[in-house]
């Protein structure tokens, strides 16, 4: 009887010999493991060059076995475009934060997005700047306390939370951009599946990839993971819907 | 014998990045650069070569870190405004220990200014220009041939050290018209790019590539303490390495001018006419404002020389031409206000530096 491995710890993880680095109930890691698994999957390992922002996604570099790139905050989509345009033949891909992306980072992707770069941009979007301690994030929900909004964002003064993934679908060179999560099994198998295309859309020389993936940030949101778990459905989810908002094979 | 082209400061850059081997480029326009940018759009596809119009100047120093990162030749080009707005990311090169050229082609500021030539940013390039301690080797071009071959030894010395190196023109030096002779010059040898990352398929031991700017974090260095100890052993090596300048008669001058870039040709100029008078004055020319040769002038100056400082600011060189001299010389100064026209258009003439000659040889 021959033995087939049908699960296994992706070999793409880098052993956290040193300790893990993650809060109780952090959604990034999972992000990071499904990312490993794909590329794994994919056999694009070898070819993977990763562009962390500094934050949390920073971690990644500690994590992802592969070629990985560190620069200033809020440039990852530069610095991928270069890398991209240097090696066309590898996947290239960013993982940023939803400040990262799309306040300070708001100038790289825009000249990504309409130079159409063969890039993919993953999101983590947990609502908040997490490793400096919670202070208000472009997505961050009306009314949501955080240390920087004490009584709660006033949209009013504050402005809305802003829809990456419905935005970027609005661009003529975006192939591809979805919202997803990693709350449970299923929405977990499904973001895998969100990574498989966005990284097939660049091989194929699409446009531009995008994932956004709701994430929990128990210590930030001063929630237990168990109820970081339910605010994602009941909070984030209701302003943020999962789906696809482009998904396209040829851009003319 | 390299082919012998007449064409501006600018584009003898573009040639010497070519010959250089540089196999990127980024930029965003900006007067007075664009001829750089557009050189690239428009010979760098037919080469097979990367050129990316950027969307701002911290897209071209960001993609320009990526690019370094992959271990290429690359380059972009800017100029005063541009060049301040990438001082974040040069801070980040300087850490991350990536090689790449920055080319800033000055203008006048504080500012906007106008987009005509100055010479205010020598404090920004030779002090790093951005946060936390590192220096970058800054070479100075006065004339378009030296625009091509400077440039290609800035590829050189920033494989040579991993570190970026600026080379710092002004508007007169870029937009002037003079013969050059383009000429791949050969250095040396270079060590390998190991370090650089291309996906971990294509490294030989088959392990992973990391490029980041923290230095502590994944091993490149022990500690903060070390990298800092690395950075400063780096700094002294490049600084004991690398000085380069032109002595022009300086050797038995009694009075003895100090410039770099446009105003350097001035004040020649200005050195031949007072030679012509009788007075015994020289020149000293900078090639790199960093390092800069406080030695070779605290020697002139132990010798009774005095100096005169020619540059087109309100006074940065000069003020390390004071930390030179140790209090040993007089230190005499034509700057940006001694310009031959009150509008932007004014320059630093040779006449207003003979006549600056002529009174410190009197005193």
């Amino acid at each position: 009887m021959t033995r087939e491995r049908i699960v296994a710890k992706p070999r793409l993880l880098v052993p956290q010999t040193a300790g893990f680095v993650y809060c109780p109930g952090c959604h990034e890691p999972l992000v990071a493991k499904a990312i490993a698994e794909v590329l794994d999957e994919l056999e694009m390992g070898d070819s993977a060059v990763g562009v962390f922002d500094i934050g949390c996604s920073s971690f990644l570099l500690g994590i992802l076995d592969i070629d990985s790139v560190l620069g200033p905050h809020g440039r990852p989509p530069d610095m991928a475009t270069a890398i991209k345009h240097i090696y066309p033949n590898n996947v290239v891909f960013t993982v940023q934060g939803d400040g990262g992306l799309l306040s300070i980072g708001a100038d790289p992707l825009m000249g990504a997005l309409a130079r159409a770069e063969k890039i993919t941009i993953i999101m983590i979007n947990n609502a908040v700047y997490g490793t400096t301690g919670g202070q208000m994030a472009p997505t961050s929900l009306a009314g949501q306390k955080t240390t920087t909004t004490p009584g709660g964002r006033d949209v009013s003064k504050h402005g809305f939370p802003v829809h990456a993934a419905e935005m970027i679908a609005t661009f003529k060179g975006t192939a591809y951009s979805v919202r997803c999560a990693v709350n449970n099994p299923y929405n977990y198998g499904q973001t895998r599946e969100c990574l498989k295309t966005a990284f097939a859309k660049q091989m194929r020389g699409v446009g531009l990839s995008f994932v956004e993936v709701l994430s929990a940030c128990p210590s930030n949101w001063h929630l237990s993971p168990a109820d970081a778990l339910r605010w994602i459905e009941e909070g984030l989810m209701l302003e943020f819907p999962l789906g696809e908002f482009k998904n396209v094979d040829k851009i003319e | 014998m390299g082919e012998r082209m007449f064409i501006e400061g600018n584009v003898a850059v573009a040639y010497g990045a070519s010959v250089a081997g540089c196999q990127a480029f980024f930029g965003y326009p900006i007067t007075p650069q664009n001829e750089i940018t557009e050189w690239f759009a428009r010979e760098f596809p037919k080469m097979g070569r990367v050129f990316v119009q950027t969307q701002s100047e911290l897209g071209s120093i960001n993609m320009l870190y990526g690019a370094a990162a992959t271990g290429v030749r690359a380059m972009t080009s800017s100029s005063s405004p541009g060049w301040s707005l990438m001082q974040e990311t040069v801070s980040d090169l300087a850490n991350a220990e990536l090689p790449c050229v920055i080319v800033n082609v000055q203008r006048g500021g504080p500012g906007g200014g106008p987009i005509r030539h100055a010479q205010q940013d020598y404090f920004q390039c030779t002090r790093g220009g951005g946060h936390g301690d590192y220096r970058n080797i800054v070479l100075v071009p006065a004339s378009s041939q030296e625009c091509c071959d400077l440039t290609q030894l800035a590829f050189y010395l920033a494989d040579k050290y991993r570190n970026p190196v600026i080379v710092m023109s002004d508007a007169i030096v870029g937009r002037l018209r003079e013969t050059v002779e383009v000429e791949k010059i050969e250095f040396g040898s270079l060590p390998g790019k190991d370090w650089a990352v291309s996906g971990k398929g294509k490294h030989r031991d088959g392990e992973r590539r990391v490029v980041e700017h923290s230095g502590d974090l994944f091993g490149r260095y022990s500690s903060y303490h070390s990298l800092l100890q690395s950075l400063d052993e780096k700094i002294k090596r490049m600084q004991e390495a690398e000085l380069r300048y032109e002595d022009y008669k300086a050797e038995d001058a009694s009075l003895i001018l100090v410039a770099y870039g446009y105003t350097a040709r001035v004040a020649k100029e200005a050195v031949n006419l007072a030679r012509s008078a009788g007075i015994k004055a020289g020149l000293l020319r900078l090639i790199t404002a960093w390092p800069f040769p406080y030695e070779v002038i605290r020697q002139k100056a132990c010798l009774g020389s005095n100096f005169l400082v020619v540059e087109d600011s309100l006074g940065q060189l000069v003020e390390d031409v004071r930390i030179a001299v140790e209090g040993n010389s007089d230190i005499g100064m034509v700057n940006i206000l001694d310009r031959h026209m009150l509008t932007d258009g004014g320059m630093i003439l040779p006449d207003r530096v003979l006549a600056k000659i002529e009174e410190m040889s009197r005193a």
